[in-house]
């Protein structure tokens, strides 16, 4: 049944359905809903939290729980997640399933506590040491942030990877009518082998990311690159609005596409043959879909996003191999501003290609 | 498609307002989103909230053009009121009405007269008397009133009175 | 028929181990797997390995085993044991990893009173990397990051851990033991096997700092390295049990 959820319970309770057992955390703001929710609700289901001293320790616990082969999840927002990074490498080495969130806030540093998307390229290239990348979900709606924390559950156990949904501090504050997923109860799922849960009948399983032979590791490095592979054969995600016959494509993931969107049908409106392109996998991004787009009637493309100029790298990316080499440029707003529909459609009448975000 | 802000001061109801409209409109089956502002502000200063209710997928739950304002406060209306689309109508207190007297598009509430003996219910008169504006249904609005006050029934009747005093007043005195 | 007088514990295994020469950890992974296999635990163990010297311990158990980050081996436990309540965790630290970089990890874990034993391995310096100043190094000891010795002014005071955790209300046993010698030893082995009761009994937290030894760094013989715990490093931190509430009778 759809009730009116806030984004970030809607994100807690989707976990629980999807058998989430293990909740560790630590207080930041805007995504603190998540641990208060869980602090009670995984009680009620027989599991359990934790509030950590620190979000690196919090990261380690669910290491050591998504390890004994539990459905952990942490959440936090970006100078939080800035502390996780040495344990999603650890968690990504040692091919540990979790499902990590981060309700992004503008940085650097401490920054504010307004909606950002600036941990995009923390989020997608790696942000801890060493090549590994995660699964990352970037939900437009409090549905699809429901939908995809469940789903990220699933593909974390395929993959035996993190996964990390990406949103924002609008989405973890709004609310809107939304329906959690069907729960499943955490004892039905297949039994993980790999799991150290002790009682290993002689065949002794260790979670482990060291591997002091060079080739050992570069083997391993293989390993991991192939499950990389796989997620960007099988796993992309990404919606097209408006595109068969646009002439100008915004590109935009997680509430700021749907910003667009209401800037599009204003477009439209006006006579301007507008389209959106919305990644909803961050990583693997959805190269191949925006190329198709550039080989069709595009003539451009502005990256509409809330930092200093990173997903138009990917948008860039993405077009290289196009045959008609569209134009690339941006539109963006920093420091917790939020854009308004009317200033996308304004800055797309304007008609100019902006390479910087800075006016 | 309807978008609303509602502003004012921490704890004069503005979130639980922005709920309501939110809740009832889920009610009456159409889609919509409320985008709380968040933060220290929340903790005493300025608050306000963006509801858009629309028969289709809500698109933007950013609002840069409020068709229907809740102001609570003289900062609010200052702040929203230069906003507002054309067609657009405010609500505001009788009591920070004087300086747009004379404006159609401003409807100035006589909300202290119409809570009666519930001083509190200023943000639940507000939501009867916008009603109409909204496009929502009393049927949606009375099950938003009980919805927030399901942990507190002692407050819900007086509250339901506010609703309805709020609705009454505007099939008098507010041209839909 | 003849009788089994000595044999290797269930919960170790053939591998040659790799610490040097008159390193202690070999005698500690024994007392360990020892103990439970006595307290008919090794089926159900689950260990947390550190990084230091013993980063390579799950090579030499045979129980489920994790690789933690620097210092956050409390922390990785703490994660395991939610997961699995009944299982026995043991974790294994050195004093750079416990006492410096995982200091708030361990504090926490200890404060929480989170049900696992801790094995932390005191040799006042850093093996793996080559002799570095550690938390625990002594006032005038000389390391390589404190060439001329240990001085208060300006590289600080030694950290003692026993004292500093049985302050707080968590935890349920901390001692501190040495294997300098046989009798040490034994009372290592009844120190962990009250640790692990504890844990089995669910009274919470435990810590058992042995004072350690690494012949390599000291620059001393293997003897002389016990003889240096014996002489200095017990006077600095003395042995004994700093804090016991009891098994239920």
């Amino acid at each position: 049944m759809k009730e009116l959820r806030k984004g970030n319970e809607a994100v807690a309770e989707a976990a629980i359905a999807a058998g989430c057992r293990c909740f560790f955390g630590y207080p930041i703001t805007p995504q603190n809903e998540i641990p208060e929710y869980m602090s009670w609700r995984l009680k009620e289901v027989g599991g359990h939290f934790v509030q950590a001293e620190s979000e690196v320790s919090a990261i380690n616990m669910v290491y050591g729980a998504g390890g004994a082969g539990v459905r952990a999840m942490t959440s936090s927002s970006s100078p939080g997640v800035s502390l996780k990074q040495e344990g999603i490498s650890y968690i990504a080495g040692a091919e540990v399933p979790c499902v990590i969130v981060n309700m992004m806030r503008a940085g650097p540093g401490l920054g504010g506590i307004q909606p950002s998307q600036s941990d995009y390229f923390q989020a997608t290239k790696g942000g801890g040491h060493g090549d590994y990348h995660m699964l990352v979900y970037a939900p437009a709606s409090v549905q699809e942030a429901a939908d995809l924390t469940y789903k990220a559950f699933f593909r974390a156990d395929y993959y035996r990877s993190p996964v990390m949904i990406l949103g924002d501090g609008m989405l973890g504050q709004m609310m809107e009518p939304a329906e959690i997923p069907q729960a499943i109860d955490p004892a039905t799922l297949p039994k993980k082998e790999w799991a150290a849960c002790g009682h290993n009948g002689g065949t002794q399983r260790v979670i482990n990311s060291i591997f002091m032979n060079p080739d050992d590791l570069e083997a391993h490095n293989a390993h991991l690159t192939r499950k990389y592979e796989e997620m960007a054969k099988c796993d992309v995600m990404s919606e097209s609005y408006r595109t068969e016959d646009a002439d100008v494509v915004l590109v935009a993931y997680g509430i700021v596409a749907r910003i667009c969107k209401a800037a599009v049908d204003m477009l439209r409106e006006q006579g301007i043959k507008a389209g959106l392109f919305r990644p909803i996998t961050l990583f693997p991004f959805p190269y191949d879909a925006i190329r198709k787009l550039g080989d069709g009637g595009v003539k451009k493309f502005v990256s509409v996003e809330l930092s200093c100029g990173q997903l138009i790298e990917d948008v860039k990316i993405g077009l290289y191999d196009s045959k008609n080499r569209p134009q690339v440029g941006i539109f963006a707003r920093v420091g917790g501003n939020v854009m308004k529909p009317e200033d996308i459609a304004e800055h797309i009448k304007n008609g100019e290609v902006r390479s910087s975000w800075i006016k | 498609m309807k978008q609303i802000i509602v502003g004012g001061f921490g704890g004069q109801g503005v979130i639980s307002l922005g709920l309501m409209f939110a809740y009832a409109a889920m009610k009456d089956n159409l889609n919509t989103s409320f985008l709380p502002s968040y933060g220290p502000e929340m903790r005493g200063g300025t608050a306000n909230c963006s509801v858009v209710i629309s028969d289709r997928e809500v698109a933007s739950p950013v609002i840069s053009r409020p068709d229907l304002l809740v102001a609570f406060n003289t900062p609010s209306m200052a702040k929203f009121l230069p906003l507002m689309a054309e067609n657009g109508t405010a609500f505001v207190s009788e009591e920070f009405a004087e300086p747009y007297k004379g404006r159609a598009d401003v409807v100035a509430v006589p909300l202290h007269a119409l809570c009666g003996e519930n001083p509190k219910g200023q943000n639940i008169v507000t939501l009867g008397a916008a009603l109409a504006h909204a496009g929502l249904s009393m049927g949606a609005a009375e099950e938003a009133v009980r919805q927030v006050f399901k942990n507190k029934p002692q407050f819900l009747d007086a509250n339901l009175r506010c609703l309805h005093a709020g609705a009454e007043w505007a099939k008098k005195a507010v041209r839909a | 028929m003849d009788k089994v007088v000595f044999r290797k514990p269930a919960l170790l295994n053939d591998t040659p181990m790799h610490y040097c020469p008159g390193c202690t950890h070999g005698i500690v992974h024994r007392l360990i797997a020892e103990v439970l296999e006595e307290l008919g635990e090794h089926d159900n163990v689950i260990g947390i390995a550190p990084v230091g010297c013993a980063v390579f311990a799950y090579n030499y158990f045979t129980c489920d085993m994790f690789e933690a980050a620097h210092g956050r081996a409390p922390s990785v436990a703490t994660g395991v044991k939610r997961a699995n309540p009944d299982s026995t965790v043991f974790v294994y630290q050195g004093d750079g990893d416990l006492a410096s970089i995982g200091m708030a990890e361990i504090v926490h874990a200890a404060t929480r009173g989170e049900n696992m034993t801790v094995i932390f391995i005191n040799n006042g310096i850093y093996g793996m990397t080559g002799g570095q100043m550690a938390p625990t190094t002594l006032p005038g000891q000389k390391t390589t990051t404190s060439p001329h010795g240990r001085s208060a002014l300006e590289h600080g005071n030694p950290i003692k851990v026993c004292e500093l955790l049985s302050t707080l209300t968590g935890p349920a046993y901390i001692a501190r033991t040495s294997v300098h010698d046989v009798k040490a030893v034994k009372n290592t082995k009844e120190a962990f096997k009250r640790g692990f009761t504890m844990q089995k009994q669910k009274r919470g937290f435990s810590l058992i700092e042995i004072l350690s030894t690494c012949p390599t760094n000291f620059h001393l013989s293997p003897l002389a390295s016990l003889e240096y715990v014996r002489d200095v490093a017990m006077k600095a931190y003395p042995l004994g049990v700093y804090k016991d509430i009891g098994l239920p009778v």
